[in-house]
């Protein structure tokens, strides 16, 4: 993966720089030595590293200004950061870079249950939003499996879905307003507690841009009030066509389900041996999760036993109590790490109409042999977020080139049956050079317009999202 | 002119040497007037719908109508519920989705399901200069670049003209059924409509009419609503009536297109605000605003004024100002939408942006110029 070559002429001005920043931060917030920048050296997609030219940790939105000021006057790139769970490298640095982590940015500002929302500080983790205020029956709704580490940050950063967003809408469609330092350090806001932008839609522009318009250090979110209850049902097919064409199924009767999730056999496998689950022996499995009263949970679950038992599965397994309930997730959740304990993985999300699935399964099967790398499709099935894991051995040279090539060929399958390159991780590095598959010089050329409105030097995260040779020339 | 293809639309953009006054089916002349040759997307037709996938790809200048009717054949509906302008406008012309997109036009459900820009998942527009440009697809996950469908949504064809559309469509419930009172006073109302979606009860429409009825809507499997019904007239609604099947319908049909306010020669304002605002605001404006709706709890007011003066615009941007929100003057003579911004203003550095988003879109300012007071 290339990166810009860092700026001599920055480099050489780093002391300037450096005690620039510590003029206006405490004295722990600026950090520049080398060991201690080790830690900001790569995000989630931990293959690429770089250390920064140095981290800053702001206390309040006028230090992120007064951060942006500089770095604006001096034309140092700034590479925002949340808690560094991207995928997809959206949080890597350049070495001429100043990693900008709002990590301490974290406070609740202001709870409002009468009118449903939450206004927090960027940096605070996902799940901790929910934190503050499910004692009194309420819950933040995107949910990203990072939920524990992940800023809400770099969820607007990236538009951060989750299992749950079938029914609950991914964080566009939960972000009601945003305080925004924008590259040249003013400060504005965007939305409110209000619904709905009185003008142009700057709030959905912001959200999945991936921190190349704006660094984001407040947020108002919609609150929900948490569901009476919550139930999961396993069922086991001895086909992946068949799990698909249920699916499709359950989706059309009306019957919405917070999730729906898939497993192929080679995940099922690796799940199983790591967690002892107790999953069936089949070649697919979807975990359906339906919520309300007890009597709407058993209802919904009769009609969607209906519909799987026309699909002729290998086992239903419904749930007579929590513990089992757990236990029929444990496997998914672990899925990850399950595969990670065989091999290094590369995790992909290209989304693809629901109809595909059997095809696509078929040919990232096909791509598997092909390539000689053994695959584990675990995924949000009821909106078509795939996640194939690529396992490969990054200690073997030419393997970790050999998945990209492979992870690249799956992701052009995506585009090329209806869906797009990334569903909820974003784009960052990973799917940087791959933009031309879905998007034409037209397409591209728009959307980098409206960085120049944003940030006309490109100083905001600037090698991320646009294939470098399309950028090149804004990038200067 | 009317406009039947993408690559026509694009010519006629191209070669445009004046002002363009974009159309969709014509019932929904809101904004400052525009001069400008009338140019009618009459792009139409269904490119792709999936049941089982929920979605659906049309041709901007489908009518609402037949979007509708062939999604009911298969147990399926639009979830943002668009109302239809010619209500309160009393214009006539035929609303199509291309309209309800480049307004962001929602209706009651918008508080729980969400609003058009929610439900777009991709577009194909002619910017100002004549390239065709996409955003999005027609997957309901989607992160890859930026997200300008949702700029699109609610740009009002200032930005770019839309040629196509993706939509997320919505299975329809099993059954519906609304929970009302009469008599309650805006605060009294608010405090219920509160309480209700604040509840884990999925209400699906939650308003008031200043005045009149207080309603809240539930949707879905028939036992579910029965039961939630029930909960809710045990608890935070008591003593509120149920109403059921096409009776409930109708009275979401008066709220979602306002229909008390039809035929009379008041303006509208519709005003977004955080729902608890909405009685301080009624206080606020005082006898000056001759009747009023509230929907999505209280955070969507349709105030009804004298077209005369500024229509109170002052006084409403004033309260707004300090509150939160926006208020759009979406009916009044022309005279008048001349005269008194239609549009919230934005501060200083919004509109800064907006100016230079609009200059990148249509860099010879002749899309809908003025329209939205950029």
């Amino acid at each position: 993966m290339q990166m810009p070559e860092p700026r001599e002429d920055i480099l050489a001005r780093k002391d300037r720089i450096v005690s620039r920043l510590r003029e206006v931060l405490p004295a722990d917030a600026v950090i520049d030595d080398g060991i201690e920048l080790k830690a900001y050296e790569c995000d989630a997609l931990s293959a690429y590293r770089c250390p920064p030219m140095c981290a800053v940790l702001p206390t309040s939105t006028a230090e992120v200004s007064a951060v942006m000021k500089i770095c604006h006057a001096e034309g140092v790139p700034v590479v925002p950061r949340g808690s560094g769970t991207s995928l997809a490298g959206g949080a890597l640095p350049t070495a001429d870079s100043v990693i900008l982590g709002v990590a301490r940015l974290a406070d609740v500002l202001e709870v409002d249950y009468a009118n449903r929302f939450i206004r927090v500080e960027a940096g605070r983790t996902n799940l901790s939003v929910t934190g503050a205020v499910e004692a009194d029956g309420f819950f933040y709704a995107p949910d990203p499996s990072s939920q524990l580490a992940c800023a809400i940050a770099g969820n607007i950063a990236m538009n951060s879905g989750g299992a749950h967003c079938l029914k609950y809408g991914v964080t566009t469609n939960n972000l009601m307003g945003v305080k925004m330092v924008m590259a040249d350090g003013e400060v504005i806001e965007i939305g409110g507690a209000h619904l709905d932008a009185g003008g142009l839609d700057l709030l959905g522009l912001v959200c999945g841009s991936e921190g190349q318009l704006g660094v984001v250090t407040e947020a108002t979110l919609r609150i929900l009030a948490k569901p009476e209850g919550a139930r999961p049902v396993l069922i086991g097919f001895d086909s992946n066509v068949v799990a698909g064409a249920c699916v499709s199924d359950i989706i059309k009767t009306g019957i919405v389900p917070v999730a729906i999730e898939f497993m192929d056999r080679p995940c099922i496998e690796a799940t199983e041996a790591f967690t002892g689950a107790g999953y069936p022996d089949c070649e697919a499995l979807l975990i359906i999760e339906v919520e309300g009263s007890e009597a709407e949970i058993d209802d919904q679950l009769s009609r969607i036993i209906a519909i799987a038992e026309r699909h002729d599965p290998v086992e239903v397994r419904q749930s007579a109590s929590p513990e089992q309930s757990a236990k029929i997730w444990l496997g998914r959740k672990s899925a990850f790490g399950a595969m990670g304990q065989i091999n290094d993985y590369m995790c992909l999300d290209g989304t693809i109409p629901v109809s595909e699935l059997p095809h696509v399964l078929g040919r990232i099967g096909e791509l598997s042999d092909q390539y000689g790398l053994k695959v584990g499709n675990v995924f949000h099935a009821g909106d078509g977020n795939m996640h194939p894991l690529i396992l490969y051995n990054a200690n073997t040279p030419g393997e970790l080139e050999k998945c990209e090539a492979m992870g690249a060929d799956i992701l052009k399958l995506c585009v090329e049956v209806g869906g797009c390159l990334t569903g909820e991780h974003g784009v960052g590095i990973e799917k940087r050079d791959l933009m031309g598959v879905q998007y034409t010089p037209e397409d591209l050329d728009m959307q980098m317009a409206v960085k120049d409105v944003f940030d006309p030097g490109w100083i905001l995260n600037p090698a991320k999202v646009f294939p470098l040779d399309v950028s090149a020339a804004r990038r200067g | 002119m009317r406009i039947e293809s993408e690559t026509d639309l694009a010519e006629a953009v191209k070669g445009a040497n004046g002002p363009l006054r974009i159309k969709g089916g014509g019932t929904h002349d809101v904004g400052a007037p525009v001069v400008g040759e009338v140019l009618e997307v009459g792009i139409v037709g269904v490119t792709l719908y999936e049941p089982g996938a929920l979605t659906l790809v049309v041709g901007a200048g489908t009518p609402l109508a037949e979007i509708e009717a062939l999604l009911e054949d298969e147990g399926q509906r639009l979830a943002f519920e668009p109302m239809d302008h010619r209500v309160l406008l009393g214009t006539s012309g035929v609303p199509t989705i291309g309209g309800a997109v480049a307004a962001n036009v929602s209706g009651p459900r918008r508080i729980q399901s969400g609003a058009a820009r929610d439900f777009t998942l991709g577009a194909r527009f002619v910017d100002g200069a004549g390239r065709v440009v996409k955003n999005g697809g027609r997957v309901m996950k989607n992160v890859t670049g930026y997200d300008l469908v949702k700029l699109m949504a609610g740009s009002w064809g200032t930005l770019g003209v839309l040629s196509e559309v993706s939509l997320k469509v919505q299975a329809r419930p099993e059954v519906q059924a609304s929970l009302v009172a009469e008599g309650l006073s805006p605060a009294q109302a608010v405090r219920k409509l509160s309480a209700a979606l604040g509840s884990p009860f999925d209400v699906t429409g939650a308003a008031h009419l200043v005045g009149g009825r207080t309603q809240v809507r539930l949707e879905g499997l028939t036992g579910a609503v029965a039961y939630r019904t029930k909960a809710l007239q045990d608890g935070p609604l008591a003593g509120f009536e149920l109403v059921e099947g096409a009776a409930s319908a109708a009275l979401w049909a008066e709220v979602r297109d306002v229909a008390p306010f039809a035929g009379t020669d008041a303006a509208v304002w519709k005003v977004s605000v955080k729902p608890g605002d909405a009685p301080r605001l009624l206080d606020a404006l005082g006898a000056r605003v001759s009747d009023a709706v509230l929907d999505w709890g209280g955070g969507l007011m349709w105030l009804a004024v004298p077209d005369t003066g500024d229509c109170g615009a002052e006084v409403l941007r004033g309260e707004i100002a300090k509150l939160g929100g926006h208020a759009t003057l979406v009916r009044a003579r022309a005279e008048t939408r001349a005269a008194v911004p239609v549009f919230q203003p934005e501060p200083t550095p919004i509109a800064a942006l907006n100016r230079q988003i609009k200059a990148k879109f249509d860099p010879r300012g002749i899309l809908n110029p003025g329209l939205m007071g950029v």
